[in-house]
């Protein structure tokens, strides 16, 4: 019972992660039918700038309340770094093609994701990657059969937290309207004197935020970032958004979770065959699996609406 | 000096031009009708001058300022709505939220008041107010168009075939709230294909034909000519 519930948990603690970055797909997707590649580097970055804080701010050596300190301001700053990257990402890389094939925008955001994570991983860190402090009290609290740390409870609940947000801000704000206008017609939008290019700007910032919040809790969960981390979940987060169905916000949050769960969760029942036995780095296989599977026999995903109505 | 005044207007999409050189003016309070068949441009024109298309030549002022070349959200700030043809609803917004839309630009206090006004004078809208804007039939996406154009305030107000797809008394309908809201003070320029209707409420009117303005006079004017009545009143 006790392994089933520790499957559960590492499910929901690594769908968190995918369903923060998968946000920043969608709502991009949502407003200029784009994928955004360069959205893992966006995420890779925020990782870093709090891992600068961390360390700047004592590292390991942190302790007691300031803790909780310091992890704000390494969120803040997080925050702050992937929005402004992002922010010059589409000014630079795809505002300029706004107008050109469908094609140009995507091999121009492949390009910036590469250039990224090899400028960090070989112009900076000669390759090596970089520990994230452990500055978090490594307890654990046992509920029943279940044991949770404290760095598990903190991860789910601020992401259920920040999702909650950017729900209230879509769904009420004047900038969440704007964008969800632009989503749907953004000519209309202009005609309502909505500035497009601001809604779009927003959208990639918000979204950036979602994907800085990821990488500090990345580094605080699996400790190693480097500049090609943000490959593997970048796409995997890009995946959890197709089996949402691309475009949908709830689908990004849904899709996120169900991907942590069949890793984990769905890897474990397929073991539960007998004589199956995939380990752990099958995760990757079942992730991508199911990809493959959605695009074959459910191409707009859990929430998606019928592409026809888009284009 | 006229509200609106367009001179030498070219415009048009790739290899098409489909608005070739027209003059056109709106004078402060009136309503003013652009008539004409399928593909004679009317769409273009009125794009060209809520900044949808970029005209290749000509000039468009309003209220004597240059607003050629300006982008669509600023041309709303100036004071102009349009009501896009098939009428831009927000289908996944709900009928409030569209209005909100409408009133985007805005930071006054009277938002909600305007909002009531448009709930007296489509009361259809205020039942649906909750509703998402693709549950609306065709003629309660019309109402809510327009309804949410005037959340704007707008000087002028562009209308791209209202009557589109309506029945014969919602067509009745639309037409007197055009000729209520003129009587508010809100400058019109209608598009129409049903040019009885327009030619009906308009002060002035244009006939555009394969890009070109081919005829203007007053409304009653156009509405006796000959050509006009053949060609666009359906008499023999
Ligand atoms: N987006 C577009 N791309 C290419 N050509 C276009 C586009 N929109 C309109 N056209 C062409 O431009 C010409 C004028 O079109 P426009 O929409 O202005 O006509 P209209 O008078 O509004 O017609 P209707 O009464 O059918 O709405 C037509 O020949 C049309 O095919
Ligand atoms: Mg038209």
């Amino acid at each position: 019972m006790s392994f089933w519930l520790d499957q559960l948990v590492n499910g929901l603690t690594t769908g968190s992660i995918y369903a923060l970055i998968a946000l920043g797909y969608t709502m991009v997707y949502g407003v200029l039918q784009l994928i955004n590649f360069a959205h893992g580097e966006v995420f890779m970055l925020g990782s870093f700038a709090g891992f600068g804080v961390i360390v700047a701010a004592g590292g390991a050596d942190v302790s007691g309340p300031m803790v909780a300190l310091v992890i704000l301001l390494a969120l803040v700053a997080a925050g702050a770094a992937s929005a402004a990257s992002a922010t010059a990402i589409e000014r630079l890389a795809y505002r300029p093609l706004r107008n050109a094939p469908r094609l140009a925008p995507l091999i121009s955001a492949i390009g910036v994701s590469v250039f990224l994570s090899h400028l960090v991983d070989d112009g900076f860190l000669n390759g090596e990657g970089r520990y994230y402090p452990q500055v978090f009290p490594a307890d654990t609290i046992e509920i029943g059969a279940l044991t949770i740390s404290y760095l598990q409870v903190f991860l789910m609940a601020s992401s259920v937290a920040m999702m909650l947000g950017l729900s209230y801000f879509i769904r009420s704000t004047r900038t969440g309207k704007s964008i969800r206008a632009v989503s749907e017609n953004r000519e209309n939008a202009s005609l309502m004197g909505i500035d497009v290019n601001r809604a779009i700007v927003a959208t990639f910032i918000i979204g950036a935020i979602m994907a800085g919040f990821a990488g500090v809790l990345y580094g605080l969960f699996y400790s190693t970032i480097r500049g090609s981390m943000g490959f593997l979940p970048g796409i995997k987060a890009f995946t959890a958004a197709v089996l949402g169905g691309i475009g949908s916000i709830p689908g990004a949050v849904v899709g996120g979770y169900c991907l942590g769960l069949t890793e984990t969760v769905g890897r474990e029942l397929l073991n539960e065959i007998p004589g199956v036995n995939l380990p752990n780095e099958w995760r990757d296989v079942i992730a991508f699996g199911l990809l493959v599977v959605i695009l074959i026999f459910r191409p707009t995903g859990i929430f998606g609406e019928r592409v026809s109505k888009r284009a | 000096m006229a509200l609106l005044s367009i001179s030498g207007l070219v415009a048009g999409y790739g290899g098409i031009t489909a608005v070739k050189g027209i003059d056109l003016a709106v004078e402060q309070g009136e309503i003013v009708t652009l008539i004409g068949s399928n593909g004679a441009g009317k769409s273009t024109t009125l794009r060209a001058i809520s900044g949808l298309v970029r005209p290749r030549r000509g000039a468009i002022s309003f209220s004597g300022q240059p607003i050629t070349s300006l982008l669509p959200h600023k041309i709303v700030a100036l004071g102009i709505s349009q009501v896009p043809e098939g009428r831009g609803i927000f289908h996944r917004l709900t009928v409030r939220e569209n209005l909100d839309m409408g009133a985007f630009q805005r930071r006054d206090r009277e938002v909600g008041a305007d909002m009531e006004r448009v709930f007296a004078l489509f009361p259809r809208l205020k039942e649906r107010a909750g509703q998402t804007g693709g549950t609306l039939s065709g003629g309660e996406q019309q109402m809510l168009a327009i309804g949410r154009a005037m959340m704007a305030r707008p000087k002028l107000l562009l209308l791209d075939e209202p009557s589109m797809g309506l029945s014969p008394i919602l067509v009745e309908t639309i037409f007197e709230t055009v000729t209520n809201i003129r009587a508010q003070g809100t400058t019109i320029l209608l598009v129409e294909q049903n040019a009885a209707m327009a030619l009906e409420v308009a002060d002035r009117g244009y006939v555009i034909e394969s890009g070109v303005i081919s005829l203007h006079g007053t409304g009653a004017e156009l509405a006796r000519d000959d050509s006009v009545r053949k060609a666009y009143l359906g008499e023999a």
